[in-house]
């Protein structure tokens, strides 16, 4: 390579890693970290504009998966569909959340290498009815605090990305196959999109092992923090 | 033919109603600040495509700097009462899962049938973003089948988009504009940058070095741009294909799988990806942003590991 390359750029990076250590308000460094990022490329200052206002409009389709069910998800739990979800999940006495979780999980990892992504989702299925089936259980066992039953909340959420990421990749007709398959043929390398799919199986089963047995780990945890063990009532 | 844009409008239209309630609220001690924000984020999805890129760009960076700022702030809302939700989820019944329900069902028929479907010789649904097309059917479908079953009306379906949206607050545009920050680094050079630091200060003639830096540097490389599909490309080109394909003859579907899915170890552990680590959070009204993220990366680590030990395997038995 006998190109140079200007190392500035990277200034961006040291910007938006010390914002999140610092915490400080995401927006403030990710703006910070644009002006700066495109300063340290010799841009100009409404080349700069140009580019945040292009890379915003090119990305609207993120805000639209988020956006657009909020109002069903509104109108049923108006009406009652957490407190539905957690009165189905009662009914099943020997129902632990581990069980519940890991559940979801494997059916997570199997419906999206059958490329049916959109079986779970947060705004649609985790806030509306996985989530408030495993408060309800952690909470009915061990009387949990509000520190636990956001914690298990967070792991509803957690389980339905891993779930997600992990079986998606092995479905051949996933743009991520193509992307990875695509990009070996530009660099003149033969490869098959199957083949790249069924290589995903390996991984996929350490990501049901080993994210299965961190659902029984934070449960444990749980009851270990509770102070009544569930023992006594109210 | 149904474009993506047509909702995009939709969007727009309830972003600018939900800032105009909010301009007007005299319960929101910010009305004005916040008011403006959702009216500016709402005007991007109507008219973003006619107006040049800087004003858009200077909208962006007046969005960013309300919410930075703290300017950005959601009222309480009216909700029915536990009991009364109680008594709603035991009349209507299991028939309130039908709308959650719609929007994967639609979009496992949609993509089926709208796929060839043409009218007159066109296609009746922009083949391009036919998936997301047929998720924001989805949506309007599913909205509609919950007013039937709630018996609500429809402006109640407004009310309760603005209910969640100021639960969520300006988390909302996280995502696009971290994504916005991906594509700026790209453009600049970022990736290349790092891709250089990589070749100049490490000796890929060591098989598990090779592999050690692919795995780690592929979960890192995420972890800072917010999205393995950027990293992706940078670390097969930097170590997968002339170190560990070519020079020591692995399978390449085997790197390129493997590669991708220590990528999205990263994700994993990222708050650069927030459509999957912190609206999950604001959605759950979880007091830690990054509650999530603290669950997740036990579990992204192990996975990365394994994928390492996997190929370290594989590297005796190729």
């Amino acid at each position: 390579m006998n190109e140079i390359i200007s190392l500035w750029p990277l200034l961006g990076i040291v910007i938006i890693t010390l914002g999140f250590i610092l915490r400080i308000n995401p927006m403030l460094s990710i703006i910070l970290s644009a002006i700066v990022t495109t300063l340290a490329a010799k841009m100009l200052p409404l080349q700069t504009l140009s580019v945040i206002g292009d890379g915003f409009l090119k990305t609207r389709n993120l805000s639209i998966l988020v956006l657009l069910p909020l109002a069903m998800v509104g109108l049923i739990e108006r009406h009652g569909m957490r407190e539905k979800a957690q009165m189905i999940i009662s009914n099943f006495t020997s129902m632990t959340v581990s069980k519940l979780l890991v559940l979801y999980l494997f059916l997570r990892q199997v419906t999206a290498s059958f490329g049916l992504n959109s079986l779970g989702g947060h705004p649609q299925m985790v806030r509306p009815i996985l989530a408030p089936m495993a408060d309800k259980l952690v909470s009915e066992k061990y009387h949990s605090g509000e520190e636990s039953r956001d914690k298990i909340k967070a792991l509803a959420a957690a389980t339905d990305n891993i779930g997600l990421f992990f079986g998606e990749d092995i479905f051949v007709a996933f743009g991520a196959v193509a992307l990875m398959a695509t990009f070996l043929q530009d660099n003149h390398i033969k490869v098959e999109m199957l083949n790249i799919a069924l290589w995903g199986i390996p991984t996929a089963i350490f990501a049901l092992l080993i994210h299965g047995f961190m659902i029984c780990y934070w449960e444990r945890q749980i009851a270990k923090t509770t102070p009544c063990q569930g023992a006594t009532n109210d | 033919m149904i474009k993506i844009n047509l909702f995009y409008y939709l969007i727009g239209i309830v972003l600018v109603i939900v800032g105009s309630i909010t301009l007007v609220d005299k319960k929101n001690s910010k009305r004005f600040t916040s008011g403006i924000f959702w009216l500016l984020y709402g005007l991007l999805f109507l008219v973003g495509d006619l107006i040049p890129s800087y004003v858009v760009g200077i909208a962006v960076l007046i969005m960013g700097l309300l919410a930075g700022f703290g300017k950005v702030i959601g009222v309480k809302h009216r909700e029915f009462s536990y009991n009364d939700r109680l008594v709603r989820a035991k009349q209507i019944g299991a028939k309130l899962f039908i709308p959650a329900l719609t929007i994967p069902v639609f979009v496992i028929i949609g993509t089926l049938v709208f796929k060839n479907l043409s009218i007159d010789g066109k296609q009746l649904i922009d083949p391009k973003g036919l998936t997301i097309i047929c998720v924001a059917l989805g949506c309007v479908l599913a909205t509609i089948f919950a007013c039937i079953i709630t018996r609500e009306k429809p402006q109640q379906s407004m009310h309760e988009m603005r209910r969640l949206i100021d639960t969520l607050g300006w988390a909302i545009v996280l995502p696009q504009m971290l994504a916005m920050l991906g594509i700026i680094f790209s453009a600049c050079g970022v990736d290349k940058a790092l891709a250089h630091v990589i070749n100049d200060y490490f000796n890929m003639n060591w098989q598990i070095l090779a592999i050690g830096l692919y795995i780690f540097g592929m979960a890192i490389f995420t972890i800072i741009m917010g999205n393995a599909f950027v990293a992706f490309p940078i670390m097969m080109g930097a170590v997968g294909i002339p170190s560990l394909i070519l020079h020591f003859g692995f399978n390449p579907a085997l790197i390129a799988a493997i590669g991708m899915l220590s990528g999205y170890c990263g994700t994993l552990m990222t708050p650069m990806a927030a459509n999957f680590n912190i609206i999950p959070a604001a959605l759950l009204e979880l007091k830690d942003r990054n509650l999530v993220i603290k669950v997740q990366t036990p579990s992204a680590i192990m996975i990365l590991c394994a994928n390492f030990l996997f190929l370290v395997i594989m590297s005796y038995i190729k």
